[in-house]
């Protein structure tokens, strides 16, 4: 949790104007420029500019809170393992306790957060580990500060700078200011990640109780906020879930990454229970590095634990935080307040309302149609591998046609085997990718709901206030908390949403073309083949005339 | 009409070849020499041709018809022995003939218990084609239905007992998979029924002593009143009735090996065969599969287009893309039905083959009956010349309980006897002398139909790899297209 959230767009900008001089200072470290690209677009995404106050803003970056609860332990988290530079955070994070007076509160965020973040730079043991050259980033921060002054968005900024410049004393990272251009655009820079995980070797556990199958993890990374740089966990399908409803607590309106369904009953995974968990397993694997990759929920306190934690560590953690019927008192308040419906949602989340159900139409169908593929590829694979080896049987009763017949079968063979390649590169490249995107439709309208019921909770005191005039005094305050919590849920959902829709045009057009790169590769070796057959019958053919003309 | 050139059975670039070389090049010293050479003759196919399917012509004509010219001279000698009287000797078989079966149609009429029928009649078209200007001029057309071909096929097997008579294509559509329909008035079965009535009088055509048939050329010819001349012929009375009965196996003590090999080998053939194309029919019905349900994609494609758009555009036309995949299967598994249907017409020559063999194994059951007959006949007499009996016999115990006969009665015992051997060799001797022209022609005839087999069955397997060449190409094509959407989205 260290205020990944924002990077405005006046840092893009600015870092491309200063180009030269970042060219100097332009160093770096890896995590900062893995985030930065999402952070970048969610500053250029944002619709009003500078017209959003500015500490909500900051709270969207922080995962749009999760009421008092979490904005204490999001208060107290930048402090606790970050050091110094938190203190910016630490300061955002007061000023949006205090609601709407957020303007004021921006420039005090930004000048506490500026010298702290400089400070923490140029302390050697500010009890983070990470590598980066913090002078010039100092100076980064100041010549950048400079040039943005004016811009409403800086507290952020410096924030976020001095974050990142805690983060960086790598010195073997230079970075290019290319790389810091680079960021603006696209999230495709994967080796620059600073946190990777592996889910592997499942294992089956027989209790007397129950039988499950656990995972392990293991996690390398270079984050100063982990004990060591590599963990080694085992956790089981519940651990999972209960990280990804930990992940929506959280953050109600971000896009948590879905988890594979407790029970996959369709298409290819019933048939063995081996694929089952190797589709389960790739699964898991992809939501962890989702999260791993998101800007965000990348540092949530639980996703840390959960990749670190021991077993009896975890459970007890488990154990803690709002007990299950406080969260159904929440989830019936929300309930009931969804029910009496929005008003006046935005237009532009009707317009996203609007696109997630088509979008999940859509991609429900396109599942269906591939997982259709699939099965009937892999019946017309089962099919020819029997229809070779009847033209061998015929060669033994053809003493003229052995050897075509023979060639044919050998062909016949060799498409079997290009089909049966074809039938995996579906079923690795697209499948997964398509399915992924049906359970992320699933968890899109899940945001959606959440947002919707937050924002309801704010119109229903609203229209309280408007009504009975009785807790007049306390109500203003309320509806400001409200407001400051519909305006953060909606930034972070908008911010995120950007980023989602990205990473889903980037994966559906890779997964896409990569199965027509597998199509064209089976036709091309069937064609090889083929041709080969043909090109030997034909030189026979000529042999054979011209031994008949002498 | 269109597509009909490059359906036909037997390969059409080789039916193509064996006419030009017939026709066009060779036909005066074609017309000299004997006829099993001039099927042979046949070009090795060329390769090019074979890269591409054969040729479309408009209305097929040229590639349907076949030239069939027919020397005199060599046909009154050879004739002779299978029935001079049926053959003609009709000036018409000088001249070059094109036969083609052009249309289909379906009529209803009466039959004979006056009850109402549906059935398709085929168009037959025979042209003559003038030396001079290779103009073809018709000569005749006339209607035959399905069972008129079944008639005169059934005539062909009863006068040509030696000759592995080319099958008929199927009555109704076997070997299907879900897209093709059984029904028998279906379209596209139609076309191919069609198809394969034409080559099947190609088949005969070409054949060297089949296409001298004059009940063929009236098939050809004369439209009323044909049947009625095949049954004058009175072809079903020869027909042996021993033959019809399926199961029947007579038992043969000395059975010729090659004809019990060779009945061996049209088991094997039509197992084989059967069971090649079952799977076929299942492959072409998962292929289907496949191809179509890529057409779903189309669909989907292009109405998320409407909501995406930076992938709006890539999407509708990669969708495109889709479609066009799954509608090109359906001409891809055309092709292959007529791949099929070639493989299908030996499936129904391992029948006519094992006619030949049944045909064969009666004879010498015959020979070895009357062998056996005369026999027992000459010992019966040396009995009688020597007075002994050998064994025991009715006759010996008549003699013991009624005193011997008189020498009289004896000697006209003998000479009747005598007389039955006499009459029993003679018999024995022309039945061994039918026997072995029997295996003669009949094996010239299987060599004649091994070597076209093997041609035909090269060229199938050949056209088979084309059509999967041009199927890859095809799909290359497609998903390079696609992959380019795909990767501009």
């Amino acid at each position: 949790m260290r205020g990944r959230p924002l990077l405005p767009s006046s840092l893009s900008s600015s870092a491309e104007d200063s180009g030269p001089f970042l060219h100097l200072a332009g160093v770096r470290n890896s995590q900062a420029r893995a985030s930065s690209p999402p952070r970048a677009r969610w500053g250029c995404a944002r619709p009003g500019p500078a017209l959003v106050p500015a500490v909500p803003r900051l709270r969207s970056g922080r995962g749009a809170g999760a009421g008092p609860a979490g904005e204490a332990r999001e208060a107290r988290e930048p402090m606790g393992t970050l050091g110094g530079a938190g203190l910016a955070a630490a300061a955002a994070g007061r000023a949006r306790t205090l609601g709407m007076e957020g303007e004021r509160r921006a420039s005090q965020a930004r000048s506490s957060g500026l010298p702290a973040g400089g400070a923490d730079g140029e302390s050697p043991g500010g009890g983070t580990t990470f590598p980066g050259s913090s002078g010039s980033s100092a100076l980064l921060q100041a010549e950048v500060l400079d040039l943005d002054e004016d811009e409403d968005d800086l507290e952020v900024f410096s924030k976020d700078a001095s974050l990142m410049d805690m983060n960086s004393f790598s010195p073997m990272m230079p970075t290019s200011p290319l790389s810091m251009i680079n960021q603006i655009k696209f999230e495709d820079e994967p080796d620059l990640k600073d946190l990777f995980i592996t889910v592997d070797e499942p294992e089956s556990h027989v209790t007397t109780i129950e039988t499950f199958i656990t995972y392990r993890i293991i996690t390398k990374t270079s984050r100063g906020e982990f004990d060591s740089s590599e963990f080694e966990v085992r956790r089981r399908y519940q651990d999972f879930l209960w990280l990804k409803g930990k992940l929506e607590e959280a953050h109600p309106t971000l896009i948590i990454p879905p988890l594979p369904e407790k029970f996959m009953v369709k298409g290819m995974v019933e048939r063995f229970n081996d694929d089952f968990i190797e589709t389960r397993r790739k699964a898991l694997h992809k939501f962890l590095n989702r999260i791993a990759d998101h800007p965000t929920l990348t540092f949530n306190e639980d996703f840390k634990i959960f990749l670190t934690a021991q077993a009896w560590e975890l459970s007890s953690h488990k154990k803690q935080g709002p007990g299950l019927l406080s969260r159904m008192g929440q989830t019936v308040r929300a309930v009931a307040s969804s029910m009496r419906g929005v008003k006046n949602r935005p237009e532009e989340f009707m317009e996203m309302n609007n696109f997630i159900e088509l979008f999940s139409q859509k991609i429900n169908l396109i599942d269906k149609i591939s997982q259709r593929i699939y099965k009937e590829e892999r019946e017309y694979f089962d099919e020819l591998k029997e229809y070779g080896p009847i033209h061998i049987l015929w060669s033994a009763s053809e003493e003229d046609l052995v050897d075509i017949l023979k060639d044919v079968a050998s062909c016949i063979d060799r498409c079997c085997k290009a089909t049966e390649k074809r039938m995996s590169g579906l079923a690795e490249a697209l499948l997964p990718v398509v399915h992924e995107y049906v359970l992320y439709s699933e968890m899109l309208m899940g945001v959606m709901r959440r947002r919707d019921q937050i924002q309801a909770e704010l119109d229903s005191k609203v229209e309280a206030l408007t009504y009975k005039k009785a807790d007049a005094d306390l109500l203003p305050e309320e509806i400001g908390k409200l407001e400051d919590k519909v305006e953060c849920a909606n930034n972070a959902l908008k911010a995120d949403w950007e980023r989602w829709k990205q990473n889903m045009q980037n994966d559906i057009k890779l997964a896409f073309t990569d199965m027509a790169e597998e199509n064209i590769h089976y036709y091309e070796q069937c064609l090889a083949t083929w041709e080969s057959f043909l090109t030997s019958q034909t030189n026979l053919h000529l042999e054979e005339a011209s031994e008949d003309k002498p | 009409m269109e597509g009909r050139g490059d359906g036909e059975w037997g390969g059409g670039a080789s039916l193509t070849e064996r006419r030009g070389g017939r026709g066009r090049g060779g036909s005066a010293g074609a017309l000299g020499s004997p006829r099993r050479t001039a099927a042979m003759e046949q070009a090795p196919p060329d390769p090019e041709r074979q890269l591409q399917p054969a040729p479309l012509e408009p209305l097929g004509r040229s590639d349907a018809g076949l030239g069939v010219a027919v020397d005199e001279e060599a046909e009154g000698a050879r004739e002779e022995g299978s029935g001079g009287d049926t053959m003609t000797h009709n000036n018409f078989w000088l001249k070059k003939i094109e036969i083609s079966v052009s249309e289909a149609e379906k009529r209803t009429g009466r039959n004979a218990m006056n009850m109402q029928e549906t059935y398709t009649a085929y168009l037959i078209e025979t042209r003559s084609v003038e030396h001079t200007d290779g103009q073809s001029v018709l000569t005749d057309s006339l209607w035959r239905r399905y069972s008129e071909f079944e008639l005169l096929r059934n005539y062909l097997l009863v006068y040509y007992p030696h000759i592995v008579v080319p099958p008929l294509p199927e009555k109704r559509a076997e070997f299907v998979w879900h897209k093709l329909s059984a029904d028998n008035m279906d379209p596209d079965f139609v076309e191919r029924r069609r198809i394969g009535l034409e080559n099947f009088l190609l088949r005969i055509a070409s054949h060297p002593i089949l296409c001298r048939d004059k009940i063929f050329y009236l098939f050809l010819t004369q439209e009323g009143n044909w049947k009625e001349t095949v049954n004058e012929t009175g072809f079903q009375l020869k027909a042996d009735s021993r033959l019809k009965a399926l199961n029947a196996t007579f038992r043969v003590k000395n059975p010729d090996k090659r004809f019990t090999d060779l009945k061996h080998y049209s088991d094997e053939l039509q197992s084989v065969i059967s069971h090649l194309l079952r799977v076929r029919a299942r492959v072409a019905d998962r292929l289907y599969g496949v191809y179509k349900v890529h057409g779903n994609y189309g669909r989907v494609f292009s109405e998320w287009s409407a909501i995406e758009k930076e992938m709006g555009d890539g999407l509708q036309s990669a969708g495109h893309h889709m479609d066009v995949y799954a509608s090109s299967i359906d001409d891809i598994l055309e092709d292959e039905e007529h791949y099929a249907d070639q493989l299908k017409e030996y499936l129904f020559y391992a029948e006519a083959l094992r006619a030949v063999c049944r045909k064969h194994e009666l004879m010498q059951y015959d020979l070895e009956i009357a062998a056996q007959d005369l026999a027992s006949k000459k010992q019966q007499c040396e009995e009688l010349a020597t007075g002994t009996v050998r064994t025991f016999s009715l006759k010996g115990m008549t003699t013991k309980l009624f005193g011997q006969e008189t020498p009289e009665q004896r000697e006209a015992r003998i000479k009747v006897l005598e007389e039955q051997i006499n009459e029993g060799e003679q018999q024995l001797k022309s039945k061994n002398l039918e026997g072995r022209e029997f295996v003669k022609n009949a094996w010239a005839d299987i060599e004649r139909f091994k070597e076209q087999k093997n041609r035909d069955l090269k060229e199938a397997l050949i056209s088979y790899a084309v059509m999967q060449i041009s199927m890859c190409k095809k799909g290359i094509q497609v998903w390079t297209n696609a992959k380019e959407c795909f990767s501009k989205m």
